[in-house]
């Protein structure tokens, strides 16, 4: 019993590890290869060739080509690289805004709390998609407007990132003597109680990064996202799925780098939030 | 429990109002004047203005507000922006397309991932736990329309044996579930992973109760362990989930629809969205929201009815 439980120990310890390390590997290899679009990319995203139109796969085309005979693998490095863009931005908008609102709220207590936390529970009984349709409308396409209506999306989930933990840490003694001692509310929040909740809060923002790209992804497939001729890994699926039966290359690998992106985040995330929390060592 | 429904009922309705009014002033915020929109690029200004009153636009935005409040409580959403036809027969033919899509969604989900939640918190750390995980999180990753976008290629382009698109006649049963296969299953498998990673956990919270060590330790088999504490007990919270699986379910459906062309609400609103038909976007995600809220509603009812501790806090 007792080896066993040694075997199971090793065996969880080094389980968790590998998945962060795995996730870490996958997540830095997709930020690479967004970072370094510009660079690698075999051919121009946006150049037209009609003589190469929806050319399978092949050693000129590694992923073959689309309907204007782009090639795929420079639209899905450039796609790559205009998504995580969106998912970077809105994900530290949403961090900032959120977890500040969040703090605010649980530290000020009283109507400011309630009526701030009901309004961002509204926001989160909408579905996502839905939401995201809703707010786009109003602002138009285009990939600010994208950006801000991910970040929107992500205030009301960072908001009880920072919201449940502030309630708990007011309470302490150090924040009765910081104030006693004069601290500023502003100087308590960012000194005594921001610190404590940092590190949970930017796990979950590996873990939401994700999210934000499957979002962008989503609304673009929806065609309310970044539009066309631009490409983003959302967008390259939705125009690729008109010629799915003729050529499923160009929705198949875009796809397939969404799913890989969202995949390594989510196990880095998850790996991460695993490590951080020590309630799950008593398992 | 009666007092209790009556309060949580009371609730949900000034939740229902604020998401409504968020609703109707985003959808007058957005550009694009609707009569314009109607009659086109080429209406002159007197033919916009003469439609403009007609549809009752140049009244204060307040009374348009108190118009479609009263319309929405006698259940009329009102005519479509485009074609001028009643939105509410338009929304009464999705509606059962995209109930049918969601019921076999989350029943799909339930079926598999409750068991395989319980299974992988039971045996956890082991290889057959580290398998459902990776693979749960596989499915969490996996964006619904790329998994549509998949199955459909294979089991409909590739091997042609399911249809690519449309909902099938809802009166012909065999057509319809025909139909309803390839986008069922991609919701369903969605759901699944959501499912059986949010039983996992739930279980393994339980697992150190000390009532399971009771159990365990008055010499019960593990299957009654298993199946009479920690399962029934996991429940709760399971249940309690409902309404954020409710939530995921509603934009999944969205998706779904879009890939397989289902006749469905989804649908429905992206098509509005096209034509600018504000009204009918309106009433879409009116229709979607109260269903969120419902569902809810529904959910804090039957957790009230199994733990009676809720009604009380």
């Amino acid at each position: 019993m007792k080896q066993r439980s040694m075997r199971r120990k090793i065996l969880r310890t080094f389980f968790r590890n590998r998945t962060s390390i795995i996730g870490a590997c996958i997540s830095v290899a997709m930020l690479l290869i967004a970072i370094l679009a510009p660079w690698i990319s075999p051919y121009d995203p946006l150049k037209q060739n009609v003589y190469y139109r929806l050319t399978p796969p092949e050693r000129s085309h590694l992923l073959g080509t689309d309907e204007y005979g782009r090639d795929v693998l420079s639209r899905v490095f450039t796609g790559a690289r205009i998504s995580f863009l969106v998912g970077v931005i809105s994900i530290a908008l949403g961090m900032l805004i959120g977890t500040g609102m969040g703090m605010i709220g649980g530290y000020a207590g009283g109507r400011v709390e309630t009526g701030l936390m009901r309004l961002l529970d509204i926001i989160m009984s909408f579905p996502d998609e839905v939401f995201g349709v809703m707010v786009m409308i109003v602002l138009g396409p285009g990939m600010e407007n994208v950006i801000i209506a991910i970040t929107i999306l992500m205030i009301p989930r960072f908001a009880r990132m920072g919201h449940a933990p502030t309630l708990a840490i007011k309470e302490v003694d150090y924040i009765a003597s910081a104030k006693s001692i004069g601290a500023s509310d502003f100087r308590i929040i960012m000194r005594h109680i921001l610190p404590n909740i940092f590190g949970e809060v930017l796990v979950m923002g590996t873990l939401w990064l994700g999210t934000a790209i499957r979002l962008e992804a989503s609304l673009s497939f929806l065609g309310v996202g970044v539009p066309p001729p631009t490409p983003t890994l959302g967008n390259i699926v939705r125009v690729g799925v008109d010629f799915l039966a003729v050529a499923p290359w160009v929705s198949v690998f875009a796809g397939l780098a969404i799913l890989i992106s969202i995949f390594g985040f989510n196990l880095l995330g998850d790996g991460l939030r695993d490590i951080t929390d020590p309630k799950l060592y008593a398992r | 429990m009666i007092a209790y429904t009556i309060r949580r009922t009371l609730i949900a309705i000034p939740t229902l109002l604020i998401v409504l009014t968020i609703t109707f002033v985003l959808i007058r915020i957005a550009p694009g004047d609707p009569a314009e929109v109607r009659l086109g690029d080429y209406a002159s200004k007197a033919a916009v203005e003469a439609l403009r009153s007609e549809m009752g636009l140049n009244r204060p935005i307040w009374i348009q507000y108190l118009d479609t409040l009263k319309g929405l409580l006698q259940g009329d959403f009102g005519r479509s922006m485009v074609n001028g036809r009643p939105i509410s027969n338009d929304l009464i033919r999705s509606i059962p397309y995209t109930l049918e899509l969601t019921l076999v969604g989350i029943i799909f989900g339930a079926v598999f991932g409750i068991p395989t939640g319980v299974y992988t918190a039971v045996k956890r750390n082991t290889l057959a736990d580290y398998i459902g995980r990776t693979l749960s999180l596989g499915g969490l990753s996996f964006p619904t329309f790329y998994l549509g976008i998949l199955l459909m290629l294979v089991f409909a382009i590739k091997i042609p044996i399911f249809p690519v698109v449309g909902g099938g006649d809802l009166r012909n049963l065999g057509e319809n579930l025909y139909h309803l296969f390839l986008p069922g299953l991609t919701l369903g498998l969605i759901m699944t992973a959501y499912v059986t990673r949010m039983t996992r956990s739930s279980v393994l919270n339980i697992l150190n109760e000390d009532y399971v060590r009771t159990a365990r330790a008055k010499g019960l088999t593990e299957r009654k362990v298993i199946y009479i504490h920690l399962l029934r007990n996991a429940l709760l919270p399971i249940t309690a989930l409902i309404g954020v699986y409710a939530i995921v379910l509603i934009g999944g459906s969205v998706m779904v629809e879009i890939v397989f062309s289902r006749p469905g609400l989804g649908k429905m609103m992206i098509g509005a969205l096209k034509q600018r038909d504000y009204t009918t976007l309106q009433a879409v995600m009116i229709t979607f929201t109260s269903f969120v809220v419902l569902i809810n509603l529904i959910t804090d009812l039957t957790y009230g009815l199994i733990d009676p501790r809720v009604r009380y806090k």
